[in-house]
């Protein structure tokens, strides 16, 4: 048997959660958290094959074109078909980089490490979409020429 | 049964002795038009996705892996079905492949890839099969549909144009030459060439 006071504190927790609900993702929208808003448009990967800049040294380039059905798995690579060190000559795509053919131990492999074999783990396709959140990153060659203007 | 066949030539070729030339010239073109019909109706039946999705082994195994790819579903909604790319259109050569496809039914009968493990197992066989056959008669079920002549570059991305204007135009190359396995899984490519 539930007493009054203990109904009473729950359904004052429930409402405002609710309440709290209702403003705690902003990528949602102004949907409560009990409906499903409608899906937004998929939009087209980019597929220009135009390489584009890094925004930080150690970035994974991101992939310039489309890579729909792209079978990567035990049996095959579909992108080391073009873009491992023996196909680049063919494909004219850039080679993986040597870091690639590193084990964590930076010993150099024959093959492709098996840590890196899964490319779409750090490399991704790309659409013109609008962010979701702002982004106020800062790129570091500009953070130093900045830095160094006011000194 | 050499009389035997002996016996049959002579009645052969002696004149029919109760049946009218009218009933074996017009009977004959009847049945001609039957038997020719019939053939032909029951070889565009084995010519359907129905029947060959019909075998477990089609269906479970192939057929589920073409319908996550754009040979099944699209933006404008044309779609390859099995005899598509898989059956010369041509009669000569369509006869030819359902004789070899003779072999086939033998595999079912006897379970040849009954479960998906033997189908793996098998499926470099089976598939080089097919590229082997694609590359024979230069591509001739992809070209089908997909014509060189009304290709247009332009409207292709700069990597599709660079392959297809190079490769594809002077003839060195066929389409299967790069598009492997772009209707079903492909299976272990150590060893096959450009992969």
């Amino acid at each position: 048997m539930i007493r009054p006071l203990t109904t009473l504190t729950l359904a004052l927790a429930f409402t405002s959660t609710l309440a709290l609900a209702q403003n705690i993702d902003a990528m949602r929208g102004d949907y409560p958290i009990a409906e499903e808003p409608p899906a937004p448009r998929m939009e087209q990967t980019e597929n220009t094959d135009i390489r584009r800049k890094r925004n930080y040294p150690m970035q994974p380039p991101t992939i310039p074109h489309k890579i729909d059905g792209y079978q990567v798995d035990l049996n095959t690579n579909r992108c080391l078909s073009c873009h491992s060190r023996r196909r680049t000559e063919a494909s004219q795509a850039p080679m993986v980089s040597v870091t690639h053919y590193m084990d964590r131990d930076g010993n150099f492999l024959a093959e492709v490490s098996p840590r890196r074999y899964f490319c779409s783990q750090c490399h991704v396709a790309q659409f013109p979409g609008n962010p979701l959140v702002e982004n106020t990153f800062e790129d570091v060659d500009d953070i130093i020429a900045r830095t160094s203007a006011a000194q | 049964m050499w009389a035997m066949i002996k016996r049959g030539w002579v009645t052969l070729s002696r004149p029919s002795r109760y049946f009218s030339l009218g009933f074996l010239t017009i009977g004959g073109f009847i049945a001609g038009i039957l038997f020719w019909g019939g053939f032909n109706t029951a070889l565009e039946l084995t010519n359907t996705e129905p029947f060959c999705i019909g075998c477990h082994e089609m269906e479970n195994n192939v057929y589920e892996e073409l319908k996550t790819t754009i040979h099944y579903t699209n933006r404008s909604g044309v779609r390859a079905t099995c005899p598509d790319c898989h059956v010369p259109h041509e009669w000569t050569n369509k006869i030819a492949r359902k004789v070899q496809a003779s072999k086939e039914v033998w595999g079912k009968i006897f379970g040849t890839i009954d479960t998906r493990e033997k189908f793996l197992e098998k499926r470099l066989e089976l598939a080089s099969r097919e590229w082997a056959r694609f590359k024979a008669n230069d591509s001739l079920e992809c070209r089908n549909c997909h014509d060189f002549e009304y290709m247009d570059f332009t409207r292709q991305s700069p990597r599709a144009e660079q392959a297809h204007s190079t490769g594809l135009a002077d003839g060195t190359k066929t389409c299967i030459d790069c598009h492997k396995g772009i209707a079903h899984q492909l299976p272990p490519m150590a060893g096959v060439e450009g992969w």
